[in-house]
């Protein structure tokens, strides 16, 4: 889950731009505290080395400096995030040969719903994607906010009610990696994490030729019972009946869930919570 | 007749919450009855409680933020030991009990530690360093300060009676709404908000209003003290940001309690525009919390070093520019939410400028040291470790300000381990230099210094030792408010942060430990002159404590460190032989109105929150009639006859000169 051995290529800019910043304000901080100490240590009122100016309190050009050493840094620094929040908007896409592969993601309490459109296939906490494709991804909330991470592949985004958010990763390696939420979503948020299949693209084809064949469908009953509060959902496949359903869930003709008023589940209902309303 | 309460919302089920306030119930109560039963209710009535002596609000002020700091750090001790043993298992918090953890750690840390501490000093130095005798509204002080306590009180109950929001520091719609949080949880939240955030604003009026208006002779803008420039700064911050958090937070509540839609999902309600809103607010206020730090640090480090602060009028200009700036840079908060590449660019770039004002501060305390006699004493110790730490802290605040690194570390522990960097670096190491700074002033005898040095290594090092490991978990990709996990390279860097959380505790302790000693040697540790540490402005020049009316005569200032002048150049009162012309001062009259306000604010709170309706009301009417009731008085202030007021000041004069003369004996 280290972000500093990123998968993708969006992971490594990020990890690039984090370093590089780091390094140039690095660049002014430590002789900054190195300073600190050495002055203090020096005109410590013990030293009878140290001179004392009790009334100086002016220098022109010190202002000048310390006024310019901030300010330099900074342009510097403000020309990584423009560039850098250009390169690397989350909506923009990854330009390559292959052709993007869509997916669909929905969060819900307190699980993660992903949705291949094109494939007709949808799973519940597992996501399968080949290796060395931009991933081009669409998110939406059926209930509370939530954010999408995978820390290895960069940037996360924010899913809501109502909203469709954008988001283009890619993954060069197969391999297995870790995805969570990264915003707090309540009582079952801890467990909302998947693990991520990086996978040759052959294996992929295989895989989603097979997943859309799977014994459980997604329809209109399957979902309700999706979308309901629980915990700790185990990872499952599905086919998918209705391709427009991440669009229903936007467009909230499929309203968004009741939220614990449909029941509270792992906890005792609590005082408040069982007679409220 | 009850509303939604009921003997099932006391939580006799859980042990923690149960004992934890037991406990507290029981200290409260032997406290009470020791107060009752020694006879000093009615001082405490008639010199606290009805006070509206802007030095005992400010003292009342610190004295609630130390004691919601405790109960702020039991909750951080509780989540520091959760996440340690939650490994691959659900620790001994549930989620339902750990999410209201963090939620009161938060709200408790921010809105009652760190304002009333802020706010406490602020109140108490002020009119000193301004050289008058008072704030520009005593009452309303007192009445500010008491809905603060409201506010604090409200929070404590929801411990025993109901529960907390379970939603986080900042309750974010959806999950805020009446859909997904049900409970009386997040009413206890904004309510108690709502009160304390009027306490505050009335305490920004006023202290804006002192700083504009209530100036003695010849104290000009450019001679004021740098801590009055950032009380300034910190309190038209709060004069123009605290009306939106209070705006934003009765939206909510008109959703949950009135069905309207401002942020559910459901008829239109938009999110975002909680989010802009609040941060809206949530931004200025890391300033209004950290500005007056930074005036406290000024004043210390130029002190301590025997010299002027070194280029006050940048100081000024950068503490105004910070002030105006704060106002620019919300959406740094929310970078991951789907602004496009300009807007993002745009608040990354705003948000880093902040850091030219803030990095010329660092610099004009670094060359106030230079050339100076640096002695050090514990509030310098407190001043350095800032300095040190602050940087840091600034710096990986710059780096998250970069849009594609906030991509990658948004609400990760590295950000956790940000904000405790500058809010424990900044002002949490500001409110303690200035509590040590202050505290002979106040009270007339200083802290003990081995202590106070112990309990700063002990803060500095546990500080370390607590947030590093956070960041490297959030480099490990680790979020926050996780109730457990199951990766196990995040599992040591938890337990280390936890030994760092026992090491804070060990300093806090060593504070109580100095504060008791203080006392029992208080006659070991009296000062008479007034002046302690060498100091520069104008709180020197009098009495240690000061007397109701601050100063006898109101000082004439001719420039910038108007005391040091004073002492060094021109001839101190103290030690000319004429005796000054006396003459009668009119105090405020001590006033229930402000106590008696919250305790119906309180009554109103909790009815609103159970759902009581008849309570409300009567609360409503009752303060309401509270104000009435002094809006009609006819005895407004209290006079202190000329030569009362000349037996005080002469009697202190010559018990300053005999510490004095007798100093020059020895000499």
């Amino acid at each position: 889950m280290n972000i500093l051995d990123p998968q993708g290529p969006i992971g490594i800019a990020e990890k690039t731009i984090l370093i590089d910043s780091l390094a140039i304000m690095l660049a002014i901080v430590l002789p900054t505290i190195v300073a600190i100490f050495a002055f203090a240590f020096w005109f410590r009122a013990s030293n009878a080395k140290a001179f004392y100016w009790p009334t100086w309190e002016y220098s022109g050009r010190i202002e000048l400096v310390v006024w310019a050493i901030p300010t330099l840094t900074v342009i510097l620094l403000g020309g990584v995030a423009w560039i850098g929040a250009h390169e690397l908007d989350p909506a923009k896409a990854i330009e390559g040969p292959e052709e993007p592969l869509r997916i669909q993601a929905v969060s819900l309490d307190w699980k993660w719903l992903f949705i291949y459109p094109d494939q007709k296939v949808a799973s519940i906490n597992t996501l399968t994607v080949p290796a060395g494709v931009p991933l081009q991804f669409e998110l939406t909330s059926a209930s509370v906010m939530n954010a999408f991470f995978i820390p290895q592949f960069g940037s996360m985004i924010y899913t809501m009610n109502g909203m469709t958010s954008r988001l283009n990763l890619q993954a060069d390696t197969p391999g297995t990696f870790r995805g969570l939420s990264a915003h707090f979503s309540g009582d079952g948020f801890a467990d909302m994490h998947f693990d991520v299949h990086v996978v040759p693209s052959e294996q992929f084809s295989k895989w989603a030729q097979d997943a859309s064949n799977a014994d459980k469908a997604l329809d209109a009953r399957s979902y309700d019972q999706i979308a309901s509060p629980s915990m700790k959902s185990e990872p499952a496949i599905y086919r998918l009946v209705d391709p427009d359903l991440f669009k229903s869930i936007v467009t909230q003709k499929l309203p968004p869930t009741k939220g614990m008023q449909a029941g509270v589940i792992g906890a005792a209902p609590k005082a408040g919570v069982a007679d409220a309303r | 007749m009850l509303g939604k309460l009921s003997w099932s919302a006391i939580p006799f089920d859980q042990p923690i919450p149960m004992i934890a306030s037991g406990v507290v119930a029981l200290a409260i109560l032997a406290i009470l009855a020791w107060v009752v039963v020694r006879g000093h209710l009615p001082y405490l009535w008639r010199e606290w409680i009805t006070s509206v002596d802007h030095k005992r609000i400010g003292v009342m002020y610190t004295l609630l933020a130390m004691v919601m700091l405790l109960r702020g750090f039991a909750d951080a001790i509780m989540m520091r030991l959760q996440q340690s043993l939650a490994f691959q298992g659900q620790g001994f918090l549930p989620p339902e009990h750990y999410n209201q953890i963090f939620s009161a750690h938060g709200t408790i840390m921010i809105f009652f530690v760190a304002m009333p501490f802020m706010i406490g000093l602020m109140n108490f130095v002020v009119p000193l360093q301004l050289g008058v005798r008072d704030v520009a509204f005593p009452t309303l002080n007192s009445v500010g300060f008491w809905l603060t306590c409201t506010g604090a009180l409200l929070v404590n109950i929801s411990l025993v009676v109901g529960e907390f929001a379970r939603t986080g520091w900042l309750p974010y719609p959806p999950l805020s709404e009446l859909a997904y949080s049900p409970g009386v949880g997040v009413d206890y939240y904004l309510w108690s908000l709502e009160i304390a955030g009027v306490g505050t604003l009335v305490a920004g009026i006023n202290l804006v209003t002192t700083v504009l208006k209530v100036r003695t002779k010849g104290m000009s803008y450019l001679r004021m003290p740098m801590f009055c420039w950032t009380t300034l700064a910190t309190n038209l911050l709060i004069v123009a940001a605290f009306p939106i958090l209070t705006a934003t937070l009765a939206m909510l509540l008109l959703d949950r309690y009135l069905g309207f839609h401002f942020f559910t999902n459901e008829a239109g309600g938009n999110v975002m525009m909680f989010m802009n809103l609040i941060w809206a607010w949530g931004h200025p206020e890391v300033y209004i919390l950290v500005l007056p730090a930074f005036g406290i640090f000024s004043e210390v480090i130029s002190t301590f070093s025997g010299k002027p602060l070194f280029g006050y009028r940048s100081m000024v200009a950068a503490t105004m520019a910070i002030c105006i700036l704060s106002f620019m840079v919300w959406l740094h908060h929310f970078f991951t939410m789907g602004a496009g590449a300009d807007v993002n660019a745009i608040f990354g770039i705003a948000t880093m400028i902040i850091a030219v004002p803030t990095g010329v501060k660092v610099f004009n305390w670094l060359f106030t040291m230079y050339g100076g006699k640096v002695r050090f004493q514990t509030p310098l110790l407190w001043s350095i470790g800032f300095m040190v730490t602050f940087i840091i802290g600034g710096m990986t605040g710059v780096l998250m300000a970069v849009p594609p690194v906030a991509f990658v570390l948004h609400n990760s522990l590295f950000l956790v381990a940000h904000f405790h960097n500058v809010i424990i670096g900044g002002v949490l190491f500001g409110a303690f230099a200035g509590y040590t700074y202050w505290f002979p002033k106040a009270f007339g005898f200083k802290l003990h210094e081995g202590l106070g040095r112990a309990a700063f290594w002990c803060w500095l090092v546990g500080f370390y030792v607590a947030f590093m490991p956070l960041y490297v978990l959030g480099l490990l990709g680790m979020t926050r408010r996780m109730q457990h996990y199951d990766v196990p390279q995040w599992h040591p860097w938890l337990i280390v942060a936890a030994c760092g959380a026992g090491l804070i505790f060990c300093g806090i302790m060593l504070q109580i430990a100095q504060l008791v000693v203080s006392i029992r040697q208080r006659e070991k540790l009296r000062d008479e002159t007034g002046d302690p540490w060498d100091g520069r402005s104008l709180e020197w020049a009098t009495a240690s404590p000061p007397l109701a009316f601050n100063f006898a005569i109101l000082p004439d200032v001719s420039g910038g460190d108007a005391y040091w002048a004073l002492k060094y150049r021109d001839t101190e009162p103290s030690k000319s032989d004429e005796k000054p012309d006396y003459e009668a001062i009119e105090i405020p009259r001590n006033s229930a109105t402000g106590f008696v306000c919250a305790f119906f604010a309180t009554l109103m709170g909790f009815a609103l929150i159970w759902h009581i309706w008849w309570l409300v009301a009567a609360g409503a009417v009752g303060a309401f009639a509270t104000f009435v009731v002094f809006a009609w008085r006819d005895h407004v202030e209290d006079i202190i006859p000329a030569d009362e007021v000349a037996r005080i000041d002469l009697g202190n004069q010559a018990r300053r000169r005999a510490v004095l003369g007798a100093g020059a004996a020895a000499r």
